[in-house]
């Protein structure tokens, strides 16, 4: 079952390019950490895109060569970065005065759920003894023009990801714009999901199937 | 005379006392001044108020000042990162309490409290159970919620170079959370590796003016936390 469910549709990679392809010109982004880290591979020639990292950096580069790795160079997920010529630094009130200040165009966010209505659950299962870390998510869904959610479309044991109502606690709601999934892109708006692409080989009977919120074709 | 310069770390951290609220900058290990902090494990003040985007790795530097039961409560984003093991442990068995508070809330309490700004509303939380019984209320539409701003007895930060009036400049991410701790703070201690005559910083580059600094102290070779945890090093040596 859980075999199937990984070879079905897009794979990441592809993903995180119909992702980056839906980005424009221009843009400020802000990508998760994790797979939305993948979509910066993927923007297309002729388009420029300037990366913000929480923690105080606009204009991120790619990640630099082993042995060049600077621990005072970082992005949010700690992991080592470069600048690109044009970048700056700023201090944590001014990083997140443009997140909360809708000053960044758009976020990419992995999910554990999202709901039919955009309500976005991404920071903890609410597990009890677990310890709770929220870091940005709850500020950037508050703030960021557009929310883009990538995600796999079920959980590892097939359960559906885009549900009727989240269980686990909420990072922001009504935030979610649009759903890239290894099955479909989906779009939320006020009066609904709605399909915007399917994968290849993918029905929307089928799609329909493996998602608890209802859909609109 | 001004010159905020003190010979020592342990003479920077001296006048710290029990129960007092501290603010440590950094943001992981990127510019967590973790030569200051040695020192105030050594000086021996408990019954903390921690206020640091993590809870430190290993045990070295912050993750060392709890693992000597220093630290009563943490404010903090994110109290889980790579190799943070001693407040997990300690949070489990209920001997240090957490008050877990957005990374860009944590940054706007702290920028009013040294602003002079009692409070403030935030969309950020909103509909969540970070903001379970807090005042909110609605401007244009949309639901806020209310945070109080965040004061410190102390702030320790790291930064790239001062001059005697403490006027600071940062290096790259390791700026993150310093410049608005060294606001909200009564007493500042910053730690530096270039200690400059004044003028030498173009005020047009000034970041921290020095009027939020009272102390400097130099760490030429501050150490690389991942590196000591990498070795297993615990502190004190």
């Amino acid at each position: 079952m859980v075999e199937k469910a990984e070879l079905q549709g897009w794979d990441i990679n592809e993903m995180a390019q119909k992702v980056a392809l839906d980005i424009p010109d221009g843009a400020y982004v802000n990508l998760g950490i994790g797979i939305p880290e993948k979509v910066a591979a993927f923007v297309p020639e002729g388009r420029e895109v300037i990366y913000h990292t929480e923690n105080g950096l606009l204009g991120m580069g790619k990640t630099p060569e082993a042995g060049k790795e600077d621990p005072e160079l970082i992005n949010a997920g700690k992991k080592a970065v470069t600048t690109i010529p044009g970048a700056c630094f700023f201090h944590h009130a001014d990083s997140f005065t443009m997140i909360r200040g809708k000053h960044i165009d758009v976020c990419v966010l992995g999910a554990l759920q999202v709901a039919a209505n955009g309500d976005l659950a991404n920071w903890s299962t609410g597990e009890p003894g677990a310890i709770p870390a929220v870091g940005g998510a709850m500020d950037l869904v508050a703030g960021v023009k557009t929310i883009y959610v990538i995600t796999r479309h079920t959980t590892k044991t097939g359960e559906s990801k885009i549900v009727k109502q989240c269980s686990y606690p909420l990072t922001g709601k009504a935030v979610v714009n649009r759903i890239y999934t290894n099955l479909a892109v989906i779009d939320v708006r006020e009066t609904g999901l709605f399909v915007r692409e399917l994968a290849p080989g993918i029905s929307f009977e089928y799609l329909q199937s493996q998602t608890e919120a209802r859909l609109n074709p | 005379m001004i010159n905020k310069l003190v010979s020592t770390v342990s003479e920077a951290v001296s006048g710290v006392f029990d129960g007092a609220t501290i603010m440590i900058g950094g943001f992981g290990e990127a510019g967590s001044p973790i030569e200051l902090i040695h020192a105030l494990v050594d000086q021996g003040a408990k019954d903390l108020t921690i206020v640091s985007n993590n809870t430190g790795s290993g045990e070295v530097g912050l993750a060392a000042l709890i693992a000597h039961k220093r630290v009563r409560k943490m404010i903090c984003s994110f109290p889980r990162t790579a190799n943070s093991t001693v407040f997990p442990e300690l949070y489990k068995k209920g001997e240090i309490e957490l008050e877990l508070v957005p990374q860009g809330t944590l940054a706007e309490r702290i920028r009013a409290g040294g602003a002079g700004i009692p409070a403030f509303y935030t969309p950020t939380s909103f509909g969540t159970p970070l903001a379970e019984g807090k005042e909110t209320r609605i401007f244009d539409g949309v639901t806020y919620v209310m945070e109080n701003a965040i004061k410190a007895d102390f702030a320790l930060v790291k930064a790239r170079s001062a001059d005697r009036y403490g006027n600071l400049i940062y290096n790259k991410t390791a700026r993150n959370f310093g410049p608005i701790m060294c606001t909200a703070a009564k007493t500042t201690l910053v730690q530096v590796q270039h200690f400059v005559d004044l003028g030498d910083i173009d005020p047009e580059i000034v970041v921290t003016p020095g009027i939020f600094v009272q102390h400097v102290v130099v760490v030429e070779n501050p150490a690389d936390e991942s590196k000591l945890v990498a070795e297993n090093r615990r502190y004190p040596w």
